[in-house]
């Protein structure tokens, strides 16, 4: 039961994409020079693969650095420190001029359908767009042919093809974003919230698409979300993060049948079922406070002011992720000082 | 078991516009709501949910959104019929609100302290110097951290549920008898928002106001709600106890809904069933029932007449001509 070492059958070997360490800090200015003061550890630390044809969920409150990981993964932001290794090769180190390529394989779905379609532009020419861009399906009839088939592959009908975005409603745009990202032929991609802004009765019409594709296509994906429920839904595994960091890893039944993490245990909790009967049955555990700035975060374990199973060393010490038999959870609870049994 | 309601709201018709192009956001509405009850209402955005909670308080911005015809009887008056010097005198102080956006709905030059204690000195006519001390005492009782000292705070320096919190506060400074929370905990995170509809129920329970919640989260109601609203375009279009929509839901609608949200305790890898196609255009509603064009379970009936809310059993009322009624 010591700490990891690098073993012979690592689960992420042969993984599509390989997070390993990743830091990204926003650095504070300040003083009458603005020198660079102090830095917001958006994301601090984080591991994770993602194998070929795998769904993994990305999970957290607000500020929990969700969002973050994802655009630097795409290298749309700078990497403070640590590794995205995509396909094999390490891209941390990459100008915007070299990572160009990789993106075609790597594209996002954003949170917001509105805000992120060009309002002039039809939707034959969002979705070309990144055809143009890495020169796939040169010719225009070839093109015009390419974009109909992906309009029928997320549910659009052709006819709509010279239309514009506010033409359609949230759940049509965000199946228009999700055509333009297909449109690369991507072997990832990286969806940032895409159903949170839409309506119960749409945001099952779009869980369901997100399913069908990753089975038809073969395509690995990283889902980012706050709704656990959702996020179950779509993911093989999942990651729970919390204040930059990810508090707990593992594969989608076991997190939901016995989270582990006092943190996942909470953020379960708090979301209410829709039935009376099995509502009333479950636990009521409401946790207190709020999450801290990661300008200043906790001490030891981030999470330590706001857990109800609190001990001495979590205030002291940061407990390390730790994996066994699949499942890794980064809690003083389980560790070899915790004592606490698994309940 | 004939307690009066205290709030009854009858045949509530809003709409917004004028002419051939008017919209009716609220269409023929019906509810009431009994002493301590907290009543839901439910549905997605569009259905009209928000537009019934500020015809209630006569809030719609006019023009364009005009109250057409029906009743709000509260403590025995017509609140569509009374002058705008008495309407301000309950609003605030008999009913008060909670609106989704804390940010927007406090005034960010004024301390939070003085904005608890504004409808007090204001209503109740205590002296400001008690009317300060009574938002101390409701800052803490909305457990705000260090109440006295915050009370000097602006609401920039609070966190968004500590703002949500102080909204709670003003809300029951004059000791309403009824609470509208208009989407309350929609803008904020998900530990957060259990903290804050917790506390919003147990402020009510001691208080013994009445609520109305409203939120598209069918969770939410099971969890908080006696009783629930169901609207869609407009229109309510299943009524009943939270227990009997839950457990024998009658609406094509309501159970169109609860087929598509995702649920923690459901058997991992199912699949949801969405609702086709996507809510009408108020502006272009469908002859017949308007839910029919997404329903299917409908027939030929249902695209000409259109559905009244009929009893299929005491307390439980829908708007379907093909689900169980009696006549």
């Amino acid at each position: 039961m010591s700490t990891d070492k690098p073993s012979t059958n690592d689960p992420a070997a042969g993984a599509l994409l390989r997070v390993e360490d990743l830091k990204v800090h926003f650095p504070v200015h300040g003083g009458v020079f603005q020198r660079q003061v102090d830095a917001v550890k958006a994301v601090d630390g984080v591991s994770f693969h993602v194998m070929e044809g795998e769904t993994l969920g990305l999970v957290g409150e607000s500020g929990c650095g969700k969002s973050t990981t994802g655009l630097a993964v795409l290298k749309m932001l700078p990497i403070t420190a640590g590794k995205v290794i995509f396909a094999g090769t390490d891209i941390s180190g990459y100008s915007s001029r070299q990572v160009r390529p990789i993106r075609r394989s790597m594209q996002m779905v954003y949170q917001d359908p509105f805000g992120s379609l060009d309002p002039r532009m039809t939707v034959q020419s969002i979705i070309a767009e990144p055809m143009e861009v890495h020169r796939l399906y040169p010719g225009r009839r070839v093109r015009k042919e390419r974009v109909i088939e992906l309009m029928n592959i997320v549910g659009l009908r052709a006819d709509m093809i010279d239309r514009y975005p506010h033409e359609f409603s949230g759940g049509q745009r965000q199946r228009i974003g999700i055509a333009r990202a297909l449109a690369a032929e991507p072997r990832l991609i990286i969806c940032d919230e895409p159903v949170s802004a839409l309506d119960v009765s749409i945001q099952a019409q779009v869980v369901n698409l997100l399913q069908d594709l990753q089975e038809r296509l073969g395509l690995a994906c990283v889902f980012i979300a706050h709704d656990l429920a959702v996020v179950r839904h779509v993911s093989r595994r999942v990651a729970v993060m919390y204040l930059g960091q990810i508090v707990e890893i593992s594969s989608r039944d076991d997190l939901y049948s016995r989270p582990l993490h006092p943190y996942t245990q909470a953020l379960m909790a708090a979301i209410p079922v829709a039935d009376p009967v099995a509502e009333a049955a479950r636990p009521r555990q409401v946790i207190s406070g709020e999450v801290p700035s990661a300008l200043r975060p906790p001490s030891g374990c981030r999470f330590h002011p706001r857990c109800q199973h609190a001990m001495p060393i979590c205030a002291k010490e940061r407990p390390e992720l730790r994996s066994d038999s699949g499942r890794a959870v980064a809690c003083h609870l389980y560790g070899p000082t915790g004592g606490a049994s698994e309940d | 078991m004939t307690i009066p309601p205290l709030i009854e709201v009858r045949n509530l018709t809003t709409t917004f516009g004028k002419g051939p192009g008017a919209v009716r956001a609220v269409d023929d509405v019906s509810f009431d709501v009994k002493p301590g009850e907290t009543v839901a209402i439910v549905g997605e955005s569009g259905s009209g949910k928000s537009a019934t909670a500020l015809s209630i308080l006569r809030l719609l911005p006019n023009p364009p959104g005009r109250i057409a015809s029906g009743e709000v009887v509260f403590e025995g008056q017509d609140l569509t019929q009374l002058p705008e010097s008495k309407m301000r005198q309950i609003r605030g102080n008999r009913i008060s609100m909670i609106s989704q956006e804390p940010m927007t709905s406090l005034n960010p030059s004024l301390t939070v302290g003085l904005q608890i204690a504004e409808p007090i000195n204001q209503h109740l006519g205590l002296s400001w110097a008690e009317s300060y001390r009574k938002a101390e005492e409701l800052l803490s009782r909305v457990r705000v951290p260090d109440a006295r000292q915050r009370l000097a705070a602006h609401p920039h320096q609070f966190s968004g549920g500590m703002r949500q919190r102080i909204m709670i506060a003003i809300a029951l400074a004059c000791q309403p008898r009824l609470i509208i929370a208009d989407e309350p905990t929609t803008a904020l995170d998900v530990t957060v928002q259990a903290q804050i509809l917790e506390l919003l129920k147990d402020v009510t329970r001691e208080s013994g106001a009445s609520l109305i919640l409203i939120t598209h989260d069918l969770g939410v109601v099971a969890r908080y709600a006696d009783r629930v609203n169901v609207m869609y375009a407009g229109r309510i279009v299943e009524a009943t106890s939270t227990h009997a929509l839950f457990a024998s839901p009658l609406h094509p609608y309501t159970r169109g809904l609860m087929a598509s949200i995702p649920r923690l305790d459901q058997a991992a890898g199912s699949r949801l069933v969405p609702i086709p196609g996507q809510p009408p255009d108020l502006s272009r509603l469908p002859a017949g029932c308007c839910f029919a064009p997404r329903c299917a379970e409908a027939s030929d009936r249902c695209r000409v007449g259109d559905p009244l809310l009929m009893t299929a059993a005491p307390g439980h009322m829908h708007a379907c001509w093909n689900a169980p009624h009696v006549h």
